[in-house]
This record gives structure tokens, C-alpha cells and sequence, in this order.
């Protein structure tokens, strides 16, 4: 695979995986995503959407096709907010820039901002077993920003959270996105959760993964939660239920 | 022995499940019980602690009569030395100061050899398991060796032990080690590779190096699982301790030599206290490795036993 440089800060050309056991994931993935852009990729259970993240990050090697990305500074959103059970929360979040070689002194200083900017404060000295399944997310999304990394991959992050929770995160991490100005990759099986923070939506098909369907989502930022209300968002989100459903028979 | 060791893991994950059952409920009972007057509040948790200290003290007294009631009752005058009364195990057993300075000593030897074997065992295990889980072709290649180690009934290799390190402490030592190491290994290896894959991904794709992440990933992971070898082993060095003195019966008195020659002299008293102190040393042995868990982990580990 050949890591080469383009425009874009995260591109896929012609991306295929079969795994050694014969299983087809993905299937000539091609698409681009800029500076600015927050790309989500719906798609049913199973149909190769974390696989293609795993490629992204460097974790996986495809079997056909090229990634153009800088790895070294890229964030990861992990499916489960993988915290340390052993560190504090200020202390999860300092690991990457600990793993990083940054200062006492530096890492403090990343750590509160980051803590600042997902809405932590006061619960720095917690241990993850005392946290909420949506304040653990938010500390794990703590730690990525902590490195300010150009490009944020999401693997299903609010999977496990409840309805309001994933709202309130959904709605934290547009804004965020908005702040850091990062560009995201973002991967779900909610619909809602596509359109509302997006703004280009994809549509993969079950395995093997292809894209079958995309859609420009024309919303501006800051996006307030009455959004989900407005009948815009309802046809977008419809439109995009019908691709996935054609995708799926 | 690894049947045991596996049992003993499995009775530790079956009682975490209840404790956090238990907790559960008990969250339940403080919220169903939040409206209720205080002064019913304070006579149930009155009641609480009774129902958790009367059963056991009952039993224990059921025990003491029973005992009482055999050594009195059911056994005539002629045989009571076969099992005195428990006043008599206490008069001449832990309060005649001399028999007591003898067994306290013994005990303390025990406790030693006991310390120094654990100590030995836990270096060794540590260090095979560190290895054993940096590649798998090293895992399979000591492994077999490790279970037959396990698989050698320890009374059969004790004679050997006697034959080639003589029989005094250093004897002793070694068979401590060679009962307590099975465990140490096995579970310290279960915890360091118990960290899942994704935090492994989260080290993998910031660069850490094999070092960073043995520190920083899988040995604190590996703390849980090595606290409940640790616990089991302890017992084990206590057992292997009194075995070889008991056997190579030279060398430093310690409780097992005393507990062959109270049996031999029918000092049936002697014999009970010292078996009775035996096991108090097993469970102080247990419970301060329990506590050292507790003071390690207990502030994030989620199932710590209280």
C-alpha cells in the first residue's frame, strides 16, 4: 500500500479487503475527505464500516487499493471509550501525550483544555468506574483532542450510550468539530445521528462494504437540536433510510 | 494442582458475581429504604449486623459443643487423650508460656522459610510470565514444562529435594517454591494478556514500544489477576513450609517438626494448638495479601471484595 500525499486530509482510492479466511469486507471504497469536512459512513451491522477505519489508521493493510493520510498526528474514537481502569480521568487523558514524550508541564496544560472543552471539569481525579457511560466517551474524546489531530476517525463511539446522552454528544461533537476546525470521519449504523452532524453522509451496502449512496447534508453550523425536528431533516433522513434499506434486500 | 488453581479462579469469579449482585441489592434496599423513619433505619442496620455476626458465632458454638461433647461424652476416661477438651488445648496449649514460646518459635521459623520461598516464587513466576507473554512460541515452549511441574505430586519429589539440597532450610525453601510457582505464573500471564485488543490499538497507533507498553498497559492490567495467584500462593508456601519441615524433620525447629513430635509423645493438647495456629497462620497469610489487594487496586479495580 502506498501512502501518498493529495489535497484532501484523508482519501481512499479503490480500498478492498478480503480477510485470510475468505470474507470479502470491502469493495472498491473510493472518497475523499477535506479540511472542513465531516463525512459519516451508515451502513448495517457487519457490512465492513469499522474495517475501513482499522485501514485508515494503518491498523489493518488492505488488500487492493491506497490510503493518503498523515498518521502521524491522526485521532481515533475508539467503539468502547477504552480508558485505563487504573488512571484518573486526568490521567487517561494525558496518555497519548504521554506516549508522545510531552512534558509535565505540557501535558497538564493539554489535558485541562481538553478536559475544558468536552465538559469535565470536577471530575478530574475520578476513576473510570465512577463515571457514566457518557462521561467516559467524553473523556476518551478528551485524550484525542488532546494531540489536536487534523483528522478524527469515530468508530461507532455513542453505540452504547443512551438516547439523550447520544443527543447531547452528538451535539458536542459537531461542535467541536466546529471549534478544532479537525476534518471527521465518522462511522454509524443511526441515521439521525448521520444527519445531524455531517455534512456529506454515505451510504455502504452489507458485505462486501460499497458505497451505494451519497448525500450532501446543506445545514448550517452551529446546529441546534431543534434540527432534528425540522422537516428538511426529516426528508434528508428518509432519503437516506430508503438507500440503506435498497442496500440491505 | 491446576485443576485446583482453576477451580480457585472460578469460586473467586463466582463470588465477585454475587458481591456485585449483593451490592446491587443492598443499593436497592438503601434507595426502597430512603423515605422510612430513621429510628427503623438504625434498628434494621442493628439487625444487619447480627444477622452477618450470629450465624458464623452460632455455628462456632455448635462446633465447641460438639467437641466438647465427643471428647466428654463419647470418649471414655482411658482414650481422652485422642482429643482433649478445648479448655485443656487452651491451658496447656497457648497458656503455659513455655509450650507457646516453643510453638510461637517453630511457627516463626515456618512463617520464614515460608516468606523466602513465596519471595523466590514470585520472582521466578513474574519473570516467566513477563517472557511467556511476548511471543506465543515462548508461551507454548515453556508451558508443558510448567504443568508438569505442577503435575509431580509434591510428596513423591520431596525425598529428591532432601536428597540433592540436604534437609535443612534450603530444602524447605525449594519445596515452597515448587507449590506456590504454578499459580503466580498462570494467572500473572491470564492478566497480562487480559488487556483487550482495543487498548492494544490505542498503543499501536501512537508508536509505543514493546517496554511502554508492558509498563504502562499490561502490567497494571495484570494486577488484578496476579493478587488472586498471589493469594493463592501464599496459602500454598504456608503449606510447603510445615510439608518439608515435616518431612526432612532436621535443621531449625519449625512447626512441622513440632507437630511429628507432639504426635509421636500423644501430647494431644500441643498437637491441636499447634495445628490451630497452623491454619491462624494461613489465614493471616491469606487476608494481609487480601488487604494488600485492596490498598493496590481497591480505589479503581471494579470487583474488589471488601
Amino acid at each position: 500500500m502506498t501512502t501518498v500525499s493529495t489535497n484532501g486530509a484523508l482519501s481512499f482510492d479503490g480500498i478492498g479487503m478480503i480477510f485470510p479466511d475468505g470474507t470479502e469486507a470491502l469493495q472498491e471504497i473510493t472518497l475523499s475527505i477535506d479540511k472542513g469536512d465531516f463525512v459519516t459512513v451508515v451502513g448495517p451491522s457487519g457490512c465492513g464500516k469499522s474495517t475501513l477505519l482499522r485501514i485508515a489508521s494503518g491498523l489493518l493493510q488492505p488488500t487492493a487499493g491506497s490510503v493518503a493520510v498523515d498518521r502521524a498526528r491522526l485521532g481515533y474514537v475508539f467503539q468502547d471509550a477504552t480508558l485505563l481502569p487504573w488512571r484518573t480521568v486526568r490521567q487517561n487523558v494525558e496518555l497519548l501525550a504521554e506516549l508522545h514524550g510531552f512534558d509535565s508541564a505540557e501535558r497538564k496544560r493539554l489535558s485541562s483544555a481538553a478536559i475544558d472543552l468536552v465538559g469535565l471539569n470536577g471530575f478530574e481525579n475520578h476513576y473510570p468506574k465512577s463515571l457514566s457511560g457518557g462521561m467516559k466517551m467524553r473523556t476518551s474524546l478528551a485524550r484525542t483532542l488532546t494531540l489536536k489531530p487534523p483528522v478524527f476517525l469515530f468508530d461507532e463511539p455513542f453505540g452504547a450510550v443512551d438516547e439523550i446522552t447520544r443527543e447531547h454528544l452528538n451535539e458536542e461533537t459537531q461542535r467541536l468539530f466546529q471549534s478544532e476546525g479537525f476534518a471527521g470521519l465518522f462511522i454509524t449504523h443511526s441515521i439521525r445521528e448521520a444527519v445531524f452532524m455531517s455534512t456529506k453522509v454515505y451510504v455502504m451496502s452489507a458485505r462486501p462494504g460499497r458505497i451505494v449512496a451519497e448525500y450532501d447534508i446543506p445545514f448550517d453550523y452551529p446546529r441546534q437540536p431543534e434540527l432534528r425536528f425540522d422537516p428538511d431533516f426529516a426528508m434528508l433522513s428518509g432519503e437516506v433510510s430508503q438507500a440503506l434499506r435498497g442496500s440491505h434486500s | 494442582m491446576t485443576l485446583q488453581a482453576d477451580q480457585m479462579d472460578r469460586t473467586d469469579a463466582v463470588a465477585d458475581d454475587s458481591a456485585t449482585v449483593s451490592e446491587a441489592m443492598a443499593e436497592g434496599r438503601a434507595a426502597m429504604t430512603a423515605d422510612v423513619p430513621k429510628a427503623y433505619r438504625l434498628k434494621s442496620r442493628k439487625r444487619e449486623l447480627l444477622e452477618t455476626v450470629l450465624p458464623p458465632a452460632l455455628l462456632g458454638g455448635l462446633f465447641l459443643a460438639f467437641w466438647y461433647y465427643l471428647s466428654l461424652v463419647v470418649i471414655d476416661e482411658g482414650r481422652r487423650f485422642l482429643l482433649k477438651p478445648p479448655h485443656e488445648v487452651l491451658n496447656v496449649g497457648f497458656l503455659d508460656s513455655e509450650n507457646l514460646t516453643e510453638m510461637l518459635t517453630a511457627l516463626w521459623s515456618s512463617t520464614k522459610v515460608a516468606l523466602i520461598g513465596l519471595a523466590i516464587a514470585i520472582s521466578i513466576g513474574f519473570f516467566l510470565a513477563i517472557i511467556m507473554s511476548q511471543a506465543k512460541v515462548l508461551e507454548r515452549a515453556v508451558f508443558p514444562f510448567m504443568v508438569t511441574l505442577q503435575a509431580i505430586p509434591i510428596l513423591a519429589i520431596v525425598p529428591l529435594i532432601g536428597f540433592w539440597w540436604g534437609y535443612g532450610q534450603t530444602s524447605r525453601v525449594v519445596v515452597c517454591i515448587i507449590i506456590s510457582l504454578f499459580p503466580i505464573i498462570v494467572n500473572t500471564l491470564f492478566g497480562l494478556l487480559s488487556a483487550d485488543r482495543a487498548m492494544h490499538d490505542l498503543f499501536t497507533l501512537h508508536q509505543a514500544n514493546r517496554l511502554t507498553r508492558l509498563r504502562k498497559l499490561m502490567f497494571p492490567a495484570a494486577l488484578p489477576a496476579v493478587f488472586a495467584g498471589l493469594r493463592i500462593s501464599a496459602g500454598l508456601s504456608v503449606i510447603g513450609a510445615i510439608v518439608g519441615d515435616f518431612f526432612f524433620g532436621r535443621g531449625e525447629v519449625g512447626i512441622g517438626q513440632l507437630l511429628r513430635r507432639y504426635a509421636n509423645n500423644l501430647n494431644g493438647e500441643e498437637l491441636l494448638a499447634s495445628v490451630i495456629l497452623s491454619s491462624a497462620l494461613g489465614i493471616v497469610v491469606f487476608w494481609t495479601f487480601g488487604w494488600l489487594q485492596n490498598a493496590v487496586i481497591g480505589k479503581w479495580h471494579e470487583a474488589v471484595q471488601k
